[in-house]
C-alpha cells in the first residue's frame, strides 16, 4: 500500500500521482492521510485502484471518478463524486450538498446523511444513502437509481425524468411532477442488488418507489402553474 | 461571496485562545474572501462599562489625545485602546450618549463600528492574515466570536463594506450570498429613518434586522421575518451578547457547516475552516437546515 | 395612403395610423399568445435596433499620426489565450474565434464545416450544450469545450482532449436563462445523446448543479484544473448583465479568460422575451469589463473575448480598440456557411418566413441544412465547401481589421486604443466611453456601471 500524507504533499502531487495509475498499474492500493478538508481530493481518477482517504474532505472529492474505488473514512464536502462515470465511492460519514451531482455511472454509497440536492441531474449513477437526504434531491434526475433508507427532505424529484427513487422513510414533500409509483418485481430486484452492494441493512419491501408523472414532458397550458 | 466562521466556547479554559482559534479559521477562508476581513469578539464584561469600537481612515490624527478630548467634552471618565485604524473606548453606561455626541462633533469622520457591553468589531480591507495582524487578533480572548472574509460582489471593496455589520448593542451580522431586492429594501428603510454608509446588500440586511428589533421583535423573530422579506441567496450568522445564531435561505445554496463538541460549537463555510479545532475528529458535524433559525447561547 | 373622405362629403378624414407600440408585429404576437397559451420561442439574438458598433468610427491617420503600408509593414494579429494559469495556453493566428453552438442545434456536417474553416484560418471552435462530437474534435485543431449547467455528455476524457474549457455562467441572449422550452420537442438523436426520453419538451437548468457564486466557482475551477493537470486555459462566459462585477468576480474566481456575450449574441432557441428584454447591448459591456480588468491590474493577463453581433473586420477592430483581446462569432459564422441564404427563398416562404428572418431553428426544418438533423436537408450542406466559405470569411475579417489598424498606425491589432475612435451618437459615446465625434465630451462619466 502507498501512503500519501497531505500535510507534506501538495494537492497537485496527490492527484497527479493517483491519476497516473492506469489500467496496467501494479500499485493498486493507496491511502491518503491528513486530508483536512481539502478540495478536489482524488478527482479525475481513471484506473482500477483503491483509494482510502482517512479524514474528512472538502468539495468535489472523487469528482469525475472512473473505475477507481474511493473510500472516505470521514465526511465529504459538497459535490462528492460529481459527474462520476464508473467505479465506487463510499463515504463513512455524511455528504454535503450536491452528492453525486450529474453522475453518469458507478455507485455512490453514503453511510451517514446526505444534504440537499443529492443526485441532482443524475444521468445513470446509482446512489445509496443509509441515512437521510436533504431538500431538492434528485432535481431533474434523468436516469439511475437513488435509494434512501432514511427520510427525504422537501421537493424530492422535482422536474424528474426517468431516474428511479426508492425511499424507505418519510418524504417531507414531493417536487413538481414526482409521484409515488407501484413497486413491481423488477424494481424489488434492482433494490435488492443495490442494497447488497451498498452493504445496507434493509429489505426491498420496506421501500416506496417514486418516479416521474410525465405530465411536464409535453407542454399543456393547464399545467402552467407547475412552472 | 464570502467565507464565514464562528466559534462559541462552552469550555471556559479555551477563552484565552478564542482570538487565535478564530484567526486560524478566518485565514483558512481566505480563498473565499480575499478582499477584506472582519471579526466580532465578545470578551470581558466590565460592569457598568460600555465598549464603543470606532474606526478612522486617519488614525494618527483622529486618535491623538482623543481619550482626553472626549473625556473633557462629555464630562466623564473613559479609557481608550488603540489598535491600528480602530480604537475601543470604554465609557460608563450612563455617559455613552454624551460621548457619542461629542465624538460626532469633534471627529465627524470617525465611524462607530459597534457598541455593547462586551462586543468589539474590527474590520478592514486586505487579506485576512494581514487584517488579523493589524488588530493583533490572535492575542484576544473571549467567550464567542464571529468572523468574515469578503469577496465583494456588487459593491466596492472598502472598510465600511466589510462585515460584520452591527445591528444593535452587542449584535452583529455577517453574510455569505447575494441578496436580490436590497435596493428596494434600502429605500424603504431610509424612509423609515435608517442610515446607510455603503451600497452593500449585507448592510441592508443588518439594517432590516435592526429596524425590526427597534419595532418590537426580538432577534429570532426578526430573522424569521427576514426569510419572507429578503430575497436572494443567503447564509447569515448573527452574533449576540450570549452567543450566535444561524439562518439559511429556503433555497440554501450557500454552504454552511457546523461542528459541536463538549467544548464548543463552531460554524464554517467550509469544513476546512474547522479542521484545527480541538477534538474535531470526534465532533458532531452537521449542516443547518434551510429556512430555520438556530441559536446557541450561554 | 390616399386621404379618405367620409361618404363623399369632401371633408378630409385623418389618415389611418397604427400605434407605434401596437405594431403589426406586436399584435400578431398577442394573437398568437391568445391562441396557443404558450410563449414564443425562437433562435438568434436581439432583432431590434440597439446602439451597436456601427455607431463608432475610427479616426485613422493624419498629420499627427502616420499609417503603415500594407504587406511589407506588418500588422500582427496573433493572440495567446490562457497565459495566467494554464500550462498550455492557446495561440491563435487571428483574434476571432467561433462561439459555442451545440451539436443538436447544428447538424454534424455544420459542426464539421466550422472546424475545417476555423482550423484553416488558425483559430478555435467551441462545443455547445450536448458535448463534444467526433466530427468537431476531428476537424477542429483548437477546440474549446463548454462546461454548462446541463452537463449533457460531460466526461473527463473529453475534458482532457479539449484545448480549453469554457465554464458557461450565462450567454447574451438569455443571461440567467436555462429555460423551459415548452412545446419544443427534442429530436430522437439529440435525446439519445443527452440521455433524455424521446419527444419531450426541452428543459434546461439555469444554474450549475454543483456550485453557486464566485466563491464556489473558484473551487470548481480548481477541480477542473486538477482533473486536467492544469494544462487547459479556463474561460468563464457571462452574458451582458453586470459586466464590471462579472469580470471582477471571474478574475477572482481564477479564470484565465473572460468571455462576454452581449444581447446581440444568438442562441439556438429561447423565449423571445428573454432575447429582447434581458441583457445589455454588446457595446455597453466592453468598457466596464476592460475597466474591471484594469482596476485589478489584470488587463492582458486575463484575456477578454467579446461576442454578440460581430459581423466584419470593422467590428473586430472596434472591439479590440476598446480593450478586448479577441472576439467570437456565432450568427455571422452560420451566415457565412449559408444560413438564411436567399437561394432557399421559396422554402422560407413555405415556412411562413423569408431569407434573413428565419429563426425557428429548433423546429429542425432548416432549408439550408445547417440547423437541422433531418438527413435530406442535411445533405444539401457540403461541409468542405462550408469550411472553405468560413475560412474565407474569417480571412476577410482579419484583413479588414488589419487595414483599419494600419491606417491607425498600428503594427499589431492589439495596439488599437479607445483614442483611435469617436462616436456618432450620445448613447454610443456614453456606452463605450469614447468621445462624441467633433467633441471631447463623453456623457455619463460619473458611474462606470
Amino acid at each position: 500500500m502507498q501512503t500519501i500524507d497531505m500535510a507534506s504533499t501538495p494537492l497537485r502531487e496527490v492527484n497527479s500521482t493517483l491519476q497516473a495509475q492506469k489500467q496496467d498499474t501494479n500499485q493498486k492500493v493507496w491511502e491518503i492521510v491528513n486530508p483536512r478538508g481539502s478540495h478536489a481530493i482524488a478527482c479525475g481518477l481513471d484506473g482500477p485502484i483503491e483509494v482510502t482517504v482517512r479524514g474528512s474532505t472538502g468539495y468535489y472529492s472523487a469528482g469525475m471518478n472512473k473505475q477507481a474505488h474511493v473510500h472516505i473514512v470521514g465526511s465529504a464536502g459538497p459535490g462528492v463524486a460529481e459527474n462520476m462515470m464508473s467505479g465506487t465511492v463510499v463515504i463513512d460519514g455524511d455528504a454535503s450538498q450536491y452528492a453525486g451531482a450529474t453522475g453518469n455511472g458507478g455507485l455512490l454509497v453514503i453511510k451517514g446523511n446526505a444534504s440537499s440536492r443529492c443526485g441532482i441531474s443524475m444521468k445513470g449513477i446509482d446512489i445509496v444513502v443509509h441515512g437521510n437526504i436533504g431538500h431538492m434531491s434528485a432535481f431533474m434526475a434523468q436516469s439511475g437509481n437513488l435509494v434512501v433508507l432514511g427520510d427525504a427532505g422537501d421537493a424530492l424529484g422535482d422536474s424528474l425524468y426517468e431516474a428511479r427513487l426508492f425511499v424507505r422513510g418519510k418524504v417531507r414533500s414531493l417536487g413538481a411532477d414526482c409521484i409515488e409509483k407501484e413497486m413491481r418485481p423488477e424494481h424489488l430486484e434492482i433494490l435488492a442488488d443495490l442494497l447488497e452492494r451498498a452493504g445496507a441493512d434493509a429489505k426491498p419491501v420496506e421501500f416506496k418507489r417514486y418516479g416521474s408523472a410525465r405530465k411536464l414532458y409535453n407542454f399543456n397550458i393547464d399545467n402552467a402553474s407547475a412552472y | 461571496m464570502c467565507g464565514i466562521v464562528g466559534l462559541f466556547l462552552k469550555d471556559k479554559s479555551l477563552e484565552p485562545r478564542l482570538g487565535s482559534m478564530l484567526t486560524d479559521m478566518l485565514i483558512t477562508m481566505t480563498d473565499r474572501g480575499p478582499d477584506s476581513a472582519g471579526i466580532a469578539i465578545y470578551g470581558t464584561d466590565n460592569d457598568g462599562i460600555t465598549k464603543l469600537t470606532i474606526q478612522s481612515n486617519n488614525p494618527e490624527v483622529d486618535f491623538d489625545q482623543l481619550d482626553k478630548t472626549l473625556s473633557r467634552a462629555a464630562n466623564t471618565q473613559l479609557s481608550m485602546r488603540v489598535k491600528d485604524t480602530h480604537a475601543v473606548l470604554e465609557v460608563p453606561d450612563e455617559r455613552v450618549d454624551e460621548v457619542r455626541t461629542a465624538l460626532t462633533e469633534l471627529r465627524p469622520d470617525v465611524r462607530v463600528m459597534s457598541t455593547g457591553d462586551i462586543m468589539e468589531i474590527y474590520k478592514e480591507v486586505g487579506l485576512p492574515k494581514d487584517v488579523a495582524e493589524r488588530f493583533a487578533l490572535t492575542g484576544m480572548g473571549g467567550s464567542h466570536g464571529i468572523g468574515h472574509t469578503r469577496m465583494a460582489t456588487e459593491s466596492a471593496v472598502t472598510t465600511m463594506g466589510a462585515h460584520p455589520f452591527s445591528t444593535g448593542p452587542d449584535q452583529c451580522l455577517v453574510h455569505n450570498g447575494s441578496l436580490s431586492n436590497h435596493n428596494n429594501l434600502r429605500r424603504k428603510l431610509k424612509r423609515d429613518g435608517m442610515a446607510f454608509e455603503t451600497d452593500n446588500d449585507t448592510e441592508v440586511a443588518a439594517a432590516y434586522l435592526t429596524h425590526k428589533m427597534k419595532n418590537g421583535c426580538n432577534l429570532g423573530e426578526a430573522l424569521e421575518s427576514s426569510l419572507d422579506d429578503l430575497d436572494g441567496f443567503f447564509t447569515f450568522v448573527v452574533g449576540t451578547k450570549d452567543g450566535f445564531g444561524v439562518v439559511r435561505d429556503p433555497i440554501a445554496c450557500k454552504p454552511a457547516v457546523m461542528a459541536e463538541t463538549g467544548q464548543y460549537v463552531a460554524f464554517g463555510s467550509e469544513y476546512r475552516a474547522l479542521v484545527n479545532l480541538p477534538g474535531i475528529e470526534q465532533a458532531r458535524v452537521w449542516e443547518p437546515e434551510p429556512a430555520t433559525v438556530y441559536f446557541w447561547e450561554h | 395612403m390616399k386621404e379618405m373622405t367620409k361618404g363623399g362629403s369632401g371633408i378630409p378624414r385623418t389618415v389611418p395610423r397604427k400605434p407605434d407600440i401596437f405594431s403589426d408585429h406586436v399584435n400578431a404576437e398577442i394573437r398568437r399568445a391568445a391562441a396557443t397559451g404558450i410563449y414564443d420561442i425562437r433562435g438568434g439574438g436581439t432583432k431590434r435596433k440597439v446602439p451597436h458598433l456601427d455607431d463608432l468610427l475610427f479616426l485613422g491617420a493624419s498629420i499627427s499620426r502616420y499609417p503603415l503600408e500594407g504587406y511589407r509593414e506588418k500588422c500582427e494579429t496573433t493572440v495567446v489565450l490562457g497565459t495566467r494559469f494554464a500550462k498550455k495556453p492557446i495561440k491563435l493566428d487571428i483574434p476571432i474565434t467561433i462561439a459555442g453552438m451545440s451539436f443538436g442545434a447544428l447538424s454534424g456536417p455544420a459542426k464539421e464545416a466550422l472546424g475545417r474553416g476555423a482550423t484553416a484560418a488558425g483559430t478555435s471552435t467551441t462545443t455547445g450544450d450536448g458535448g463534444m462530437t467526433e466530427e468537431e474534435r476531428g476537424h477542429s485543431e483548437k477546440l474549446v469545450y463548454q462546461y454548462l449547467p446541463s452537463r449533457y455528455g460531460m466526461n473527463p476524457d473529453d475534458l482532457r482532449r479539449c484545448d480549453a474549457i469554457e465554464v458557461v455562467v450565462g450567454q447574451g441572449a438569455k443571461p440567467g436563462g436555462g429555460g423551459m422550452l415548452l412545446g419544443q420537442k427534442i429530436s430522437d438523436r439529440v435525446a439519445e445523446m443527452r440521455n433524455l426520453p424521446k419527444g419531450i419538451d426541452q428543459r434546461s437548468a439555469c444554474r450549475h448543479p454543483d456550485w453557486t457564486g464566485p466563491d464556489d466557482l473558484e473551487i470548481k475551477i480548481l477541480e477542473l484544473r486538477e482533473i486536467t493537470n492544469w494544462e487547459k486555459p479556463i474561460y468563464v462566459k457571462v452574458g451582458g448583465a453586470r459586466p464590471y462585477f462579472d469580470t471582477t468576480l471571474a478574475v477572482k474566481a481564477g479564470a484565465d479568460v473572460v468571455v462576454l456575450d452581449g444581447m446581440q449574441g444568438g442562441t439556438a432557441a429561447t423565449q423571445d422575451v428573454f432575447i429582447e428584454h434581458v441583457g445589455q447591448p454588446t457595446l455597453a459591456c466592453i468598457r466596464p469589463a476592460v475597466q474591471a480588468l484594469q482596476d485589478l491590474d489584470m488587463h492582458r493577463e486575463v484575456q477578454l473575448i467579446v461576442s454578440g453581433g460581430i459581423r466584419s473586420g470593422a467590428d473586430v477592430a472596434k472591439v479590440l480598440a476598446l480593450g478586448a483581446d479577441a472576439v467570437s462569432i456565432g450568427t455571422a459564422a452560420l451566415i457565412a456557411l449559408g444560413d438564411n441564404d436567399p437561394r432557399w427563398e421559396a422554402e422560407y416562404n413555405e415556412l411562413g418566413t423569408t431569407a434573413g428572418a428565419y429563426d425557428d431553428w429548433h423546429e429542425g426544418r432548416d432549408p439550408a441544412g445547417i440547423t437541422t438533423q433531418d438527413p435530406d436537408l442535411m445533405a444539401r450542406f457540403d461541409p468542405i465547401v462550408g469550411g472553405r466559405r468560413l475560412s474565407n470569411y474569417l480571412k476577410v475579417m482579419t484583413l479588414e481589421a488589419q487595414t483599419i489598424a494600419r491606417a491607425c498606425g498600428k503594427n499589431h491589432v492589439h495596439n488599437l486604443e479607445p483614442e483611435d475612435l469617436c462616436a456618432l451618437t450620445v448613447e454610443a459615446s456614453a456606452m463605450s466611453g469614447v468621445p462624441l465625434a467633433g467633441t471631447s465630451w463623453v456623457p455619463g462619466r460619473d458611474g462606470v456601471y
